[in-house]
């Protein structure tokens, strides 16, 4: 029985398709099919079967010239931070409800380029703020995995690239792009049982991606596998002029120097990330990665990175402050969203505006961004935070003269049930706090499956590298991947 | 330093001024700060506008290297510290010409720090001797887009091809005490970016406008509280608006007021000011390092091509001048303008001689372009030319009265002088022969002065010159007329 | 610190957000608890420590002065709430 199409990789569609043994038109109308049968999961805002069908038979037609490019027959999502040309292009917000950009992304732009078609523009977390995917204007997205522990309540699919995660989970696309601030690939990535790797800082251009916080923004992708993550990511990095932030950096070839064989390699375990009162299943997946990059060949040893209690807190400062002045724009006046309340003056149509087109998290975390660089506060809270950055920066560099790479958990639980951190915005902040000290450092960082929980959920373990080395971090996840045997995969409810 | 004796009179005592001047010069540049969009002035509204002026989601800036430039060498020009290491800050507020919501530009770490540039003395001015007025720093920044407010009944339109174009803001220390000092230092400073070239000085294209910092204090007291008169944009409305602003303080404060911090705008119809509505709730600008942006470093290689590439600038070019032996008069009108002073040393080039050619050109040249309405760029006579017509009354070969007939020509015909002289016919005579028979008649035909020339009227030497001159159509060599007459006259 | 009803409005009102009474009212006691965790950060001894600057090693790049872009205003309007006779409108603005 011929597997379905749905079910294959990046990888396997990519050379399954070159092998002719289906068409890259199938192809996308299988996978079409899934998403247009998948709305209860409300991982997309906006479907493109057009778009995806006209990329197949582009590589239909490249296949039969001979032309094949590296993505060829391969549709994806895409995250809806990216501006897409002529594509609705929302952040989840209300706010830009009906914007349809007049450009397209670097990153989508070479996507499209290296052959890939797009299924559709991927839900989140409104302008990428949030870890459960609940306050895209457009609703929630549901994970397709339920827990084992009686109930069925709809789980959080993680966010802020929560629709990926969700999608790719569900087997609605092979592969998407993410966006990871602090944490939003690597932590969604967990909750679903994927993978996911944000590279470092710089590697892919944030031209075209709505920003949300400049200095940590990176786009990364999300797929199955630690190979389909190379993949997609070789074919979305690259040098951009356009991004000053951008490292003129020619792309490695990640998938070609995949190697599970770790050899040689020092693997850090950091000291400060076992809490007190760490999840019982998170320790021991935990334990079970350390297990498998030792039986890779991997030294173990502990390093110690002492300002990480301090990564979250120093985040929420730096991340709102960026976002309440790169969130400005947003003002009614050349695009969006306008709330022109009757004798409305200009200043109060700003006011009005952004009141309508903003959802609450957005809007708090805006005050706090404003508070914090406000007249007289400036200094104790942005410069202590950028300080507090640097030696965060410093802890890695230091613990990255004894490892080559660091093994922690993505996130301290697995995914919790939708509206069940709604009411505590800080209880919510805290699930980023594996994933934001890697942000904070520019570092690349991935998820990959590590195991399930006692109620039957995917756990993520996470791989820290040093600056530009993503090779270390794909190989590491490599060799955790081919010893979880991870299969594990949601049951179709929707 | 002579301190100003410029005083405001009130019924308690004298006041004195406090004034301080940010300067926003637009850099010159083909294309934005931060944006490959055009900055050319006068184009079609919204058509100089990228997607990062128009502030669109997800656009980032890149900055020009030209404007970075062209600000190091204005700084380079007022002898300031360069800083090898700058950035940009965000200054966020909310306004319908700022698209991003902040405007890009440097608070922490500015591109230039402190330097300085000197005034000249003019007693006509008040100003009693050179004085030298800090400068604290100079920064880059976007400028903002425009408002129409005056197109539709009850909506303002928003032009944003401006939007990006880079400023550089040049902030003085509080250190002029008159208007007149204030507008001797804006046109040094306009002087010295059009030597540099940084900035073409145009102010009524907008390409410099200054805020005005004014406050007042009994002399010797600590400075009072400020007001801040937003882009004033002349020599003229920025004196205008001191004299206007220091006066009105001074009546608040003698009527037992107090002088409020604020933004004003200046009214030129009427060269009063009064407080901006718009900006009243601002001054929280949440000032910090703009994410999209790395530091902004600079090599020595960079600096010394800067350094390199700077023309002789006003001050140094007058004392040159000066050293040439013109005089002080001329030298400081001659270097005020960088167009004359350019088109002066193409001539001193040409071979003409300094103080003649400094003599002619302030003369002869400027009144001839003031009839003619043209400034010196577009003067009918180039350099080359000009330098000929002043070699040929140099070595004899006509009069300089002549020279004066030969240049109207000149201005009429664009032809060469020695073309000129050749054709008419205009060449000076010093044969002797001819000049003796001449003298001769006019002698033989006024007798009777003669008789009274030689009975004591010796003042009708002039009358015989005069008359000799104008036998020969002005065409003697005057000297060798007044050699041979006094012999003739024995 | 600790933040009350009027510094909320007041940097709601600078950050040009509506809020509504009640509103700002509930972003009391978020805000406060917000801040309240944030502030540990002062524990930190920073003596001598930089600010960060830049997360990766990187320096600024400059473009050459070239005009690459605009003459784009359809696209630049495209989206635009309201526009009129190739402007932006907005409320009248006194100034
Ligand atoms: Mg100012
Ligand atoms: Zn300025």
């Amino acid at each position: 029985m011929r597997t379905e199409l749905t079910d294959l990789t990046v990888a396997e569609i990519r050379d399954g398709f070159r092998a002719g043994d289906f068409s890259a038109r199938e192809v996308a109308e299988a996978f079409n099919a899934n998403v247009a049968a998948a709305k209860a999961l409300n991982a997309f805002i906006v479907e493109t079967p057009e778009h995806a069908l006209a990329a197949a038979d582009q590589a239909d037609k490249d296949k039969a010239a001979g032309t094949l490019k590296p993505l060829s027959g391969v549709p994806i999502g895409m995250k809806d931070l990216f501006c897409t040309n002529g594509v609705q292009t929302t952040a989840a917000s209300h706010m830009l409800e009906g914007f349809k950009p007049t450009y397209e992304s670097t990153v989508s732009q070479k996507l499209w380029d290296a052959g890939a078609g797009m299924l559709g523009k991927l839900n989140l977390d409104q302008f990428a703020m949030g870890s459960s995917n609940e306050t895209s204007y457009f609703g929630n997205v549901i994970s397709p995995w339920r827990s084992k522990n009686g109930g069925n309540a709809p789980l959080a699919p993680g966010g802020s690239s929560g629709g990926s995660s969700a999608a790719i989970a569900a087997r609605l696309c092979p592969a998407a792009t993410g966006t990871d601030t602090g944490g939003s690939i690597r932590q969604p990535a967990a909750f679903t049982g994927i993978s996911g790797i944000k590279p470092t800082y710089g590697r892919c251009s944030r031209w075209g991606i709505i920003a949300f916080a400049s200095s940590l923004d990176q786009a990364g992708p999300m797929a199955r596998t630690v190979q389909d993550c190379a993949i997609m990511l070789e074919n979305m990095a690259g040098f951009d002029a356009r991004d000053s932030t951008s490292l003129d950096l020619a792309v490695p070839q990640w998938e070609a120097g995949l190697s599970a064989d770790l050899k040689g390699k020092k693997v850090g375990i950091p000291r400060e990330y076992r809490v007190d009162g760490l999840d019982a299943d998170v320790a021991r997946v935990w334990d079970d990665g350390i297990a498998w990059l030792k039986d890779a060949g991997a030294e173990i040893v502990e390093v110690s990175l002492p300002h990480s209690k301090y990564a979250l807190p120093a985040y929420y400062i730096i991340a709102p402050a960026e976002a309440s002045s790169n969130l400005a724009r947003y003002d009614g006046v050349r695009y969006g969203l306008r709330d022109l309340p009757d004798g409305a003056n200009l200043q109060d149509m700003y006011a009005a505006t952004r009141a309508a087109g903003f959802g609450p998290e957005v809007k708090r975390r805006i005050i706090i961004g404003t508070y914090v660089l406000s007249a007289g506060f400036y200094d104790a809270y942005y410069t202590q935070a950028q300080k507090v950055r640097t030696l965060i920066a410093r802890d890695f560099a230091t613990a990255f003269e004894s490892c080559d790479v660091i093994l922690a958990p993505t996130a301290p639980s697995a995914a919790f049930a939708l509206g069940d951190k709604t009411a505590d915005p800080l209880a919510m902040y805290l699930n980023d706090v594996f994933a934001v000290p890697a942000s904070l450092a520019g570092l690349p960082a991935m998820s990959v499956p590590g195991g399930l929980s006692k109620d039957g959920l995917p756990l993520g373990l996470q791989i820290i590298g040093p600056a530009f080395d993503e090779q270390s971090v794909l190989n590491a996840g490599l060799a955790i991947e081919q010893r979880a045997g991870f299969t594990a995969r949601a049951e179709k409810w929707w | 330093m002579t301190e100003s004796t410029y005083r405001i009179a009130g019924a308690t005592g004298d006041w004195e001024v406090v004034i301080g001047l940010e300067v926003h010069a637009q850099v010159t540049s083909q294309a934005k700060l931060f944006s490959g969009a055009a900055t050319a002035f006068g184009a079609e509204p919204n058509t100089q506008v990228s997607l990062v002026d128009a502030a669109m989601p997800g656009m980032l800036p890149v900055p020009n290297r030209e404007c970075i430039r062209q600000a190091v060498r204005t700084g380079m020009a007022i002898n300031a510290r360069i800083n090898k290491w700058s950035r940009f800050d965000r200054k966020n507020y909310f306004y319908a010409d700022l698209p991003q919501g902040y405007q890009i530009s440097q608070l922490y770490h500015p591109l230039v720090g402190e330097g300085s540039l000197a005034i000249e003395a003019d007693e006509k001015a008040g100003i009693a001797e050179e004085k030298v007025i800090g400068i604290e720093r100079i920064h880059v920044e976007q400028d903002a887009g425009k408002l129409m407010h005056d197109q539709h009944p009850t909506r303002s339109y928003v032009d944003l091809n401006r939007s990006g174009v880079a400023l550089m803001e040049i902030v003085s220390r509080p250190d002029m005490r008159s208007p007149a000092e204030a507008g001797a230092y804006l046109r040094k400073l306009r002087a010295i970016l059009r030597y540099v070239g940084s900035c073409d000085g145009n102010m009524e294209e907008g390409s410099m406008r200054a805020d005005v910092n004014v406050s007042v204090r009994k002399p010797g007291d600590e400075f009072g509280t400020r007001t801040e008169t937003k882009n004033v944009n002349s020599v003229r409305f920025v004196m205008q608006a001191i004299e206007y602003e220091a006066q009105r303080q001074v009546d608040v404060l003698e009527g037992g007021g107090r002088i409020v911090q604020e933004t004003r705008l200046f009214n030129p119809d009427t060269g009063t000011t009064r407080s901006m509505r718009s900006k009243e709730d601002a001054h929280d600008y949440r000032y910090f390092p703009d994410p999209d942006l790395l530091p902004l470093e600079l090599d020595d290689t960079f600096l010394d091509a800067c350094r390199a590439s700077l023309p002789e600038l006003p001050d140094a070019k007058r004392a040159r001048y000066e050293g040439l032996g013109i005089t002080e008069y001329n030298a400081a009108v001659l270097t005020a303008e960088v167009e004359t002073a350019r088109w002066f040393d193409a001539l001193l080039e040409a071979g003409a001689k300094p103080q003649q050619a400094s003599n002619w050109v302030s003369s002869e040249l400027f009144g001839a372009l003031n009839r003619l309405g043209k400034s010196i760029e577009d003067s009918p006579v180039a350099p080359a030319q000009a330098a000929e017509l002043l070699a040929l009354v140099a070595d004899g070969t006509i009069s300089g009265t002549i020279s004066k007939q030969v240049f109207e020509i000149m201005l009429e015909t664009g032809d060469a002088p020695g073309k000129i002289v050749e054709e008419k016919g205009l060449k000076q005579t010093s044969d002797t022969g001819t000049i003796e028979a001449v003298i001769a008649k006019v002698l033989a035909d006024n007798g009777d002065k003669v008789e009274q020339y030689k009975g004591g009227k010796e003042a009708l030497f002039g009358f015989f010159v005069g008359q000799t001159m104008k036998a020969m159509q002005g065409k003697a060599n005057p000297q060798i007329v007044n050699e041979l007459l006094k012999k003739a006259l024995g | 610190m600790s933040v009350d009803l009027t510094t909320v409005k007041r940097v709601a009102s600078l950050a040009r957000l509506a809020v509504t009474e009640a509103e700002a009212e509930a972003l009391v006691p978020e805000l406060n608890g917000i801040l309240d965790w944030v502030e540990q950060l002062g524990e930190v001894d920073v003596t001598g420590v930089e600010p960060m600057t830049a997360v990766i090693p990187n320096t600024l790049r400059l473009r050459d002065d070239v005009v690459t872009d605009g003459d784009v205003r359809d696209k630049v309007l495209a989206n635009a709430p309201q526009a009129e006779h190739g402007f932006f409108a907005v409320p009248k603005v006194i100034e």
